[in-house]
């Protein structure tokens, strides 16, 4: 079926022509930009939030419980989950479903699992289109799960209006070790597991932690914009229970709290800028990066270029300037 | 980045079996040959398996059934399938399944059948040669 076609029926709701238009886009960046150009007047309208964590926390399981009660408020949630793909050979195992068994209707509750394709930073290539996609087939919450996370698998943070962390009790190490990248990015910290002994400890260990980062607060206030959401929001932590769903309420007062404070500071209106402007830089990067290796593959003054290198009366840097000049971009 | 176009590849266990180690085995078979794989988990309803085939758009569903439930999942399946108009995924199923009961699930669409002691690099070429798309 061609793709104006699947557009057309992804605006009346169709979850095929959804699930199609995401293979495409994950498997060809030029058809990517045409299908976002078709469809992005009707994106927009979906809340977005960014679920990360280390590998075991919970995140799936969360997510699962989460959905279920937005569900039951009428919401059309889509959820996307992304699972690292193998260095070596290129495969993935996307098993995230597995903790997603609750009896979903396919009217309400659009799941898709993704591969990184060796993107670093959690997410995919293609995530940031996908969410496109959900929303103008008319999801209300998007739910973006990243890889298990180490120390700056922080990208979730450009895309996601709300940044929940996941913690376990326990696992002593991992504040250590994420204490660098996602610890700046979270709007709510979840202890999940809460009923393992050592939460009241690790929320302890948090709150001394935001206390420390204090100091980043203070330097971020004074300047770069784009940390402003960071800035003037103190992230809160809750304790919570996946599999009973104990502090349900509280966690979605949080997150609607944190949503009011978006609106209600402008902050939502001076980061969807700085969203945009990420994004473009990254389709830049990608379309210069093709430019240039398509040059570097076809032109033979490369090969000249090279052999001075060689004999050293060129140096790389040089080199590079001059490849900027064959582009005409210098 | 690679937008190299990648064989998605579903794994399934329908019914009430509860024998997975062969699903798994398979499912990193094919991820070691390069394919991006889902596993669903234990358990699923025919409803499960379609839903999860519409949502994740897989050019090949393998499904695992030990328990000799076979004949009656299978056919619900593929019709479930048709209803939803997807016509061009490879559906194969695997597992404990007899021989007498072949004629029965190809009639039906489906293909492999292939059982314990299968060498993994047979199911792997099988999939990347029978794709529909």
């Amino acid at each position: 079926m061609d793709y104006s076609d699947l557009i057309h029926n992804l605006l009346e709701g169709n979850t095929r022509a959804a699930a199609r238009l995401i293979t495409l886009i994950e498997n060809d960046i030029d058809i990517a930009e045409k299908i976002i150009h078709a469809i992005y007047k009707e994106t927009g309208n979906a809340y977005i939030l960014g679920i990360t964590g280390a590998p075991g926390s919970g995140k799936s399981t969360f997510i699962s419980t989460l959905t279920k009660t937005l569900v039951s408020q009428g919401k059309k949630i889509g959820i996307i989950c992304v699972d690292p793909t193998s260095p070596l050979t290129g495969g993935a195992l996307l098993g995230d479903r597995i903790r997603m068994k609750e009896n979903f209707s396919l009217k309400n509750v659009f799941i898709r699992s993704m591969a990184n394709r060796g993107q670093l930073g959690g997410l995919s290539r293609a995530t940031e289109d996908t969410i496109k996609i959900l929303d103008a087939y008319g999801c209300d919450v998007i739910i973006v799960e990243t890889v298990g996370v180490g120390q700056s698998e922080v990208d979730i943070f450009k895309s996601a209006h709300t940044v929940i962390v996941l913690m376990v009790p326990g696992m002593g190490d991992d504040i250590q070790a994420i204490k660098a990248g996602i610890m700046e990015i979270t709007d709510i910290f979840v202890v999940n597991k809460m009923d393992l002994p050592g939460a009241d400890k690790k929320v302890a260990d948090i709150t001394q932690m935001l206390e420390m980062n204090m100091n980043f607060k203070y330097k971020s206030e004074k300047g770069a914009q784009e940390y402003a959401k960071i800035a003037q929001w103190t992230p809160e932590i809750v304790k919570f229970n996946s599999k009973t769903g104990e502090n349900l309420n509280k966690l979605l007062g949080i997150i609607e709290k944190h949503k009011k404070f978006l609106e209600d500071t402008g902050i939502n209106a001076s980061y969807q800028i700085n969203r945009i402007k990420n994004e473009t830089f990254q389709i830049l990067k990608h379309k210069l990066t093709r430019k240039v290796q398509q040059l570097l593959s076809s032109n033979s003054t490369i090969e000249e270029y090279l052999k001075l290198v060689m004999d050293k009366s060129l140096d790389p840097y040089s080199m590079a300037n001059l490849i900027i000049k064959l582009l005409g971009m210098d | 980045m690679n937008d190299k176009k990648k064989i998605k590849v579903l794994v399934c266990k329908p019914g009430l079996d509860g024998h997975d180690r062969g699903a798994k085995v398979l499912a990193r078979a094919l991820r070691d040959a390069g394919m991006e794989v889902i596993y669903t988990g234990l358990h699923q309803t025919p409803d499960d398996i379609v839903n999860t085939v519409i949502q994740e758009d897989p050019d090949a569903v393998m499904l695992s059934i030990l328990s000799g439930a076979h004949n009656a999942l299978c056919p619900v399946i593929m019709e479930k399938l048709k209803e939803n108009g997807i016509d061009d995924v490879l559906v194969s199923v695997g597992g404990i399944i007899p021989d007498e009961d072949i004629p029965f699930l190809e009639k039906h669409g489906l293909k492999g059948f292939y059982g314990p002691g299968t060498e993994l690099k047979t199911i792997v070429d099988f999939v990347k040669n029978n794709l529909k798309r």
